[in-house]
């Protein structure tokens, strides 16, 4: 039984193979060996975890499973809040925070039965996409520790990638659960906006922000989304719509399905030649179990990157300035006025892309500014959209690749953050136009996996998860571990 | 040059308040709106801008909103956003405070306010004329915390904050620049905290902050139709503070124009020892608030079914009362003024008319002898023991000449104090009027005879020493003779034609 699948560890407690505190232990164990050495894992929980463990034993002896994450471990990125527990976003300005109040995240786990083992590191407040920018330090991808594992949720990446759980939880802004699933061979999944709640969520741009799953297959992804989405009353943007069921809809069949490869995606803003080829195979699969390949146009693709970082980093600017050192979090000391423990706090606290994005959405903001910036971005925001309403007349889903390129070098690009943000090219529209997508290994290039991106209609996370499942039953590149898996 | 500037120049003086908003929690959040509790007692995350919390409109605001909105014969928009204002400061705990921007809950309308004939003066009871006031807008936001810097207060030295007041929903109602003159100027916020009282949106009781009034001043040569630059005065508590920053700061504005300066754009300050404005910062270096569309909430769409519910629902206005009680009850505007002050006090005006059925004899009462007594005692008229039923009775026994206005009046403030029923106070006290004719007319003798000269006047058709004669009798009598039996009686004795 493979037991670093979410998968192989529900048949091996269903089948009594296994008890929920052992793939606790050994999780634990991994978390603390490989889960370091790989940069992945910034705070365990373990005798919580043993006791919630424990719990969820004494539930499957009475036959009172909660979901089908009933017993498994999970990690969540540590962004997200739970009620006693450190939640820093990879920031020394959170260095000292542990949160009063329990974020939906952690709730809707616990109702699923699911054994939350600890958090997982990040690009600092969700910025990057190389989990680089973390106080904790870079996390390693588990193909070639020399890489990087994509950000900004590179840690929840690592943890299903390199076994250490089963499952985990990133959140997407620009890509953030894509990116990383697609540099570390797995299932990355950004539902719907409004989806799932954002309750506990700390905010980076809360207009794009949506939490997501990483698992090795679409059909755990389908487990895990029915137990995190649903409406909220606490968000205000969540849907009403209920949590759809989802697993049902994972029939294998794709015949007549329609697929748009957007002509921008393959030709103007070319990928990598084999990342390109990774993907047409992947495409020219599904062909053969009989669905159709359309092309489309999204013709405001080149706008996307631009309208995404003026949005973004304007909702960030005014996000963090609630971590002035005043309630909690790191203060400055020594400070002789106000305007000195504001600045000391904020320059000591925050790292280099942090402050960077925070001047950059001050900038766009301000008088004088907003109408050229911040108000274009929303009317091509609008323009996005209409890009995908029509696209989607024509096709069900649109495929591409996940990103440009596979995992390159940890330091490669630190000096350069606007090549950084171009790769993000496929992935932000996503966010803009509030669509689902989700990553799929789907081969390999310079021995690095390769992600293809699958988004669709609004809601229709379903249909997505059909795609995926329907390719994952007909290959195996997401059976593929990397070395030193267990 | 006149020494009195506003022979010269014109104000011209818009007004902001913010209100607090009615409600059992705050705008955003779970915790209660309570006031006087220990200090960051009544928080909830969301009030603490804790990492990852998410605010949800308290819907009971909505009502209020749309409530203002009929009240002010404004426009209710059917849609309105919520914006993010961004400044830094240690009592706005997420570094912005929610509010409404480009798109507000309530704006274009007006509300009639009483002010002064020219010339008349500020005396009470001045001739008055109606002036309608415009309202630009209304709009939704969340009040900020306190900072404490009051070394006596707080526990130890530094700056405390706390966060009871942060989230509390506020309504901000900005009124167009139609105000002349400081005594206008708090005529209109009178007549907006009665309708905001009338219509149960806010308690708007200045001293618990729960309205404030910033004032945007101006002048212009009188007959200029272009306005001057203004200056804003910020935190006004209370009427008289209002008056004296106007005041204050059309002379400061006046000096520097007859100087040949120019104003400059300020946020000002009012120092009230002084009854002196100053110029707390130039507006040049002005705040960039860097508005913008707040992205964790939705625009408020309202539906014009709901509009019309809350329009059924809604309560008789001041103004509406007050043209009501004129016609109805024949009542001179000076008193229908004071009557409908609150609407708790024209209630108790309608209930005691009815229930003794001289409804002038009440609207005198209530608005001159019960008035006196409230403000003495600092206490709303439902604060009292007295009910309008018994001071219906009291009114009775004056009508029916049982007893005297001097006798009631002496009365009353028993009555407000303690309660009771007052026909039973005046026969345990002995205080009925004399209406035996044999008693008045041996008193009626007395005075007759010892006060020749005036009895000559009224004998001669002179009315005026009448009111003399009648004291002399009334003071005879120890009070307590039936005033018009002892007037019928010295008119017939000294006339003969009786």
């Amino acid at each position: 039984m493979k037991l670093e699948s979410l998968e192989g560890q529900r048949a091996a407690l269903d089948a009594s193979e296994v008890s929920s505190v052992e793939l606790v232990e050994s999780a634990l164990v991994r978390a603390e060996g490989a889960g370091a050495d790989l940069g992945a894992i910034v705070g365990l929980r373990a005798e919580a975890a043993l006791a919630a463990a424990a719990g969820s034993d004494a539930r499957r002896r009475a036959g009172e499973l909660r979901s089908p994450l009933e017993g498994a471990p999970v990690v969540l990125k540590d962004n997200m809040v739970q009620k006693g527990e450190p939640t820093t976003c990879a920031s020394r300005i959170l260095e000292s925070f542990v949160s009063p109040y329990d974020g939906a995240m952690a709730e809707r786990l616990e109702a699923a039965g699911a054994i939350i083992l600890g958090r997982a590191n990040m690009d600092e407040f969700a910025m990057g996409s190389t989990t680089e920018n973390s106080t904790f330090g870079p996390a390693r991808n588990p193909w070639d520790t020399s890489r990087t594992t994509g950000g900004s949720s590179g840690g929840s990446a690592v943890a299903v990638s390199a076994g250490i759980t089963g499952f985990s939880l990133g959140s997407d802004t620009g890509g953030s659960i894509r990116q990383p699933a697609s540099f570390c061979g797995v299932v990355g999944m950004k539902p719907t906006y409004g989806r799932v709640s954002r309750w506990g969520l700390v905010a980076f741009a809360s207009s794009l922000d949506q939490i997501g799953p990483f698992t090795h297959s679409a059909r755990e992804a389908a487990w895990v989304l029915e137990a995190i989405a649903g409406h909220d009353p606490r968000d205000s943007t969540s849907l009403p719509e209920p949590a759809p069921a989802l697993e049902s809809a994972l029939t294998g069949d794709v015949k007549g399905l329609r697929i748009g490869l957007p002509r921008e995606y393959f030709v103007d803003q070319g990928a990598e030649p084999g990342v390109v080829e990774a993907v047409r195979g992947a495409v020219s699969e599904l062909e053969s179990a009989g669905a159709k390949v359309v092309e489309v146009a999204l013709p405001h693709t080149p706008y996307v990157v631009s309208t995404y970082y003026l949005v973004a980093t304007a909702e960030a600017s005014s996000n963090l300035a609630r971590f002035d050192g005043v309630r909690y979090g790191r203060r400055a000391e020594n400070v002789k006025d106000l305007d000195e423990m504001y600045r000391r706090s904020r320059s000591e606290g925050f790292g280099r892309e942090v402050k960077r994005r925070i001047l950059l959405g001050t900038y766009v903001l301000s008088a004088g500014y907003f109408d050229a910036y911040y108000r274009k971005a929303q009317q091509v925001r609008t323009l996005v959209r209409g890009d995908f309403d029509r696209a989607f007349e024509a096709c069900d889903v649109i495929v591409g690749p996940t990103y440009p390129e596979v995992a390159f070098p940890i330091g490669a690009r630190m000096d350069d953050p606007v090549s950084l943000y171009l790769g993000d090219i496929y992935t932000v529209s996503a966010n803009l136009a509030g669509l689902p997508g989700i990553s799929v290994p789907c081969g390999q290039h310079q021995g690095m996996p390769v992600g293809m991106q699958i988004l669709g209609r609004p809601l229709d996370e379903a249909t997505l998860l059909r795609v995926a499942d329907a390719f994952q039953r007909r290959t195996d590149h997401h059976e593929h571990r990397p070395p030193g898996s267990p | 040059m006149s020494d009195n500037p506003l022979d010269r120049y014109e104000p011209v003086i818009g007004l902001e308040v913010h209100t607090h908003l009615k409600t059992e929690s705050k705008l955003f959040s779970p915790a209660p709106v309570r006031y006087g509790d220990a200090p960051n007692h009544d928080v909830h995350p969301i009030d603490l801008g804790m990492p990852g919390v998410l605010p949800v409109l308290n819907e009971k605001v909505i009502g209020l909103a749309i409530r203002l909105g009929l009240a002010t014969h404004s426009t209710v928009n059917t849609r309105s956003v919520f914006a993010r204002k961004n400044y830094f400061y240690p009592d706005l705990p997420k570094g912005y405070q929610i509010s409404q921007y480009e798109e507000p809950v309530v704006s274009d309308g007006w509300i009639e306010i009483e002010v002064p004939v020219k010339g008349s003066g500020k005396k009470r009871g001045a001739e008055t004329v109606t002036k309608r006031i415009g309202v630009t807008r209304a709009h939704l936001e969340e009040d900020a915390g306190k900072s404490i810097h009051d070394v006596a207060l707080s526990a130890s030295e530094g700056t405390h904050i706390d966060l009871n007041r942060a989230g509390v929903p506020l309504l901000e109602i900005v009124s167009e620049p139609d105000l002349r003159s400081s005594v206008e100027a708090s005529a209109y916020l009178r007549a907006l905290r009665s309708i905001l009282r009338y219509i149960e949106v806010s308690d708007a009781d200045m001293e618990k902050g729960q309205f404030r009034c910033d004032a945007n001043v101006s002048l212009r040569l009188r007959g200029s139709s272009e306005f001057g630059t203004r200056t804003e005065i910020k935190n006004l508590n209370s009427f008289a503070n209002v008056e004296g920053a106007i005041e204050a700061e059309i002379v400061r504005q006046s000096e520097i124009l007859d100087d040949g300066g120019e104003i400059q754009q300020a946020t000002m300050g009012f120092d009230v020892n002084r009854q002196r404005t100053r110029i707390l910062r130039l507006k040049e270096n002005a705040d960039d608030y860097r508005y913008f569309d707040d992205p964790d909430l939705i625009p408020l769409l309202i539906d014009e079914e709901l509009i019309e519910v809350v329009r059924a629902d809604l309560p008789e206005l001041p103004e509406q009362k007050r043209e009501r009680f004129e016609q109805e009850y024949g009542l001179p505007g000076e008193t229908t003024a004071i009557l409908v002050t609150s609407r708790r006090l024209a209630d108790f005006f309608e209930n005691c008319a009815r229930a003794c059925n001289a409804p002038k004899a009440a609207a005198n009462w209530i608005a001159r002898d019960l008035r006196q007594e409230l403000n003495e005692r600092n206490l709303a008229v439902d604060e009292t023991r007295l009910e309008p039923d018994a001071l219906a009775s009291l009114i009775r026994l004056v009508e029916e000449g049982r007893l005297t206005t001097k006798s009631a009046r002496e009365l009353l403030p028993e009555l407000v104090e303690a309660g009771g029923d007052p026909q039973a106070m005046m026969e345990e006290r002995g205080l009925e009027a004399v209406s035996d004719t044999g008693m008045i007319d041996e008193w009626v003798t007395t005075v007759i005879g010892g006060n020749a000269a005036a009895v000559e006047s009224v004998r001669g058709g002179d009315d005026k020493p009448l009111n003399f004669l009648m004291g002399q009798v009334m003071k005879a009598a120890g009070g307590k003779a039936n005033p018009g039996e002892v007037r019928k009686r010295l008119v017939e004795m000294i006339r003969g034609d009786g």
